[in-house]
């Protein structure tokens, strides 16, 4: 499948592994949110401050 | 001919996508590794109990705050960057990464570690990690840099605030022992920046930046870092007399202290930075000339190492302050 221009194998590998990294970070990120969440509400139910 | 050989090569370096190391190589992992060492014992020596997962939240934060600090620095600094030869392989210098994908890096990451900050940690910290980030970006960087030689002075500040921070991230205040392990990394960072700096001067005075060495010549520098290293080390020493550090900190702080007197004393006594001299690769690669500025410029990073890891390691074993 051609994308338009002329890409190199390793260009394409270059883009492929870049792609892979912002995935990975983005999943960290959202797995990483959900722990603090639910850190952050364990919290306030073990102390809720009140 | 040329030309279309030279538009040929643009295109296909644009249409090649930059390897996900060189972006790694944006957040300047070496400075981001110091800010995180001195922020997380800003923040261990708080003795505040914290959550471990927030805990490790806050110093994931701060590293990537000085990460995208990094990132919006090279964009920024790409035409000069290109042209020094310490800085030439950076990844926007040279070519392998757009600078509009480095400067949406670091608008990136910014926005997500100051907002998870304020999410997991506490307001406090996030706005100290927000100006550290616009004042080493925005301060430092766009403005102070390319127009005084008090640039890495003020400077300075963005990379003294991470233990601040790590504190604030702790307890949610910022006590005058915080503001003294900043104070630490601010006084040291003239005679660390100046030291290098007198070995590289050709380069800066190359791309019109106004380094102490190219404004005042070597001689006053030698003197300035002389003068600062007079303040800085009783400053190092200080944290042995406020409840902060115990026998360990004083032993490492005071020998260390009087070995960085001693160098930045031969320095000041010495011509270090005085001919242009033809010099290697890399920063530890002088002529005999700058060696003593080669030799405070490696030992100020070691002592630096040296008082933090100091201050951790007793808090971590458990070791009383002098003071309590």
């Amino acid at each position: 499948m051609s994308d338009g221009f002329n890409e190199s194998p390793e260009a394409a590998k270059a883009r492929r592994m870049r792609s892979i990294a912002i995935a990975l970070a983005l999943g960290a990120f959202v797995v990483l949110v959900f722990i603090v969440t639910i850190v952050r509400i364990k919290g306030h139910v073990v102390d809720p401050g009140f | 001919m040329a030309d279309t050989a030279a538009q040929t090569e643009v295109a296909t370096r644009a249409a090649v996508p930059a390897r996900w190391q060189d972006f790694v190589a944006l957040l300047k992992p070496r400075v981001m590794s110091l800010v995180v060492f001195t922020g997380l014992t800003g923040l261990v020596c708080a003795r505040a109990p914290m959550n471990p997962v927030l805990a490790g939240v806050a110093i994931l934060c701060i590293a990537v705050g000085a990460g995208a600090s990094g990132a919006l620095n090279m964009w920024y600094d790409a035409d000069i960057d290109a042209r020094m030869r310490r800085t030439r392989g950076r990844p926007v210098a040279a070519g392998r990464v757009q600078g509009a994908d480095a400067l949406g890096l670091g608008v990136t990451l910014s926005i997500l570690s100051v907002g998870l900050m304020v999410l997991a940690v506490n307001l406090l910290a996030a706005a100290l990690l927000a100006f550290t980030i616009v004042f080493y970006a925005v301060v430092y960087t766009m403005w102070l840099k390319r127009s005084t030689p008090q640039n890495i002075v003020i400077g300075g500040l963005a990379g003294a605030l991470p233990p601040v921070i790590g504190w604030a991230a702790a307890t949610g205040t910022t006590p005058l022992n915080a503001w003294l392990l900043c104070a630490i990394i601010f006084l040291w960072t003239p005679p660390h920046f100046w030291a290098l700096s007198l070995y590289t001067a050709e380069d800066y005075a190359k791309v019109g930046v106004p380094m102490m060495p190219v404004v005042r010549g070597a001689a006053s520098t030698r003197r300035q870092i002389l003068f600062y290293s007079l303040i800085f080390v009783p400053a190092a020493i200080a944290p042995a007399f406020t409840g902060l550090g115990g026998r360990l900190y004083l032993a490492v702080s005071a020998l260390g202290g009087a070995a960085f007197i001693g160098l930045a004393a031969r320095l000041a006594a010495g011509k270090a930075g005085e001919a242009a001299e033809a010099r290697g690769e890399g920063l530890y690669a002088v002529k005999a000339g700058a060696k003593d500025a080669r030799n405070l410029f490696a030992f100020s990073i070691l002592y630096l190492f040296a008082l933090f890891a100091a201050l951790l390691a007793e808090r971590l074993a458990g070791l009383p302050a002098l003071r309590p």
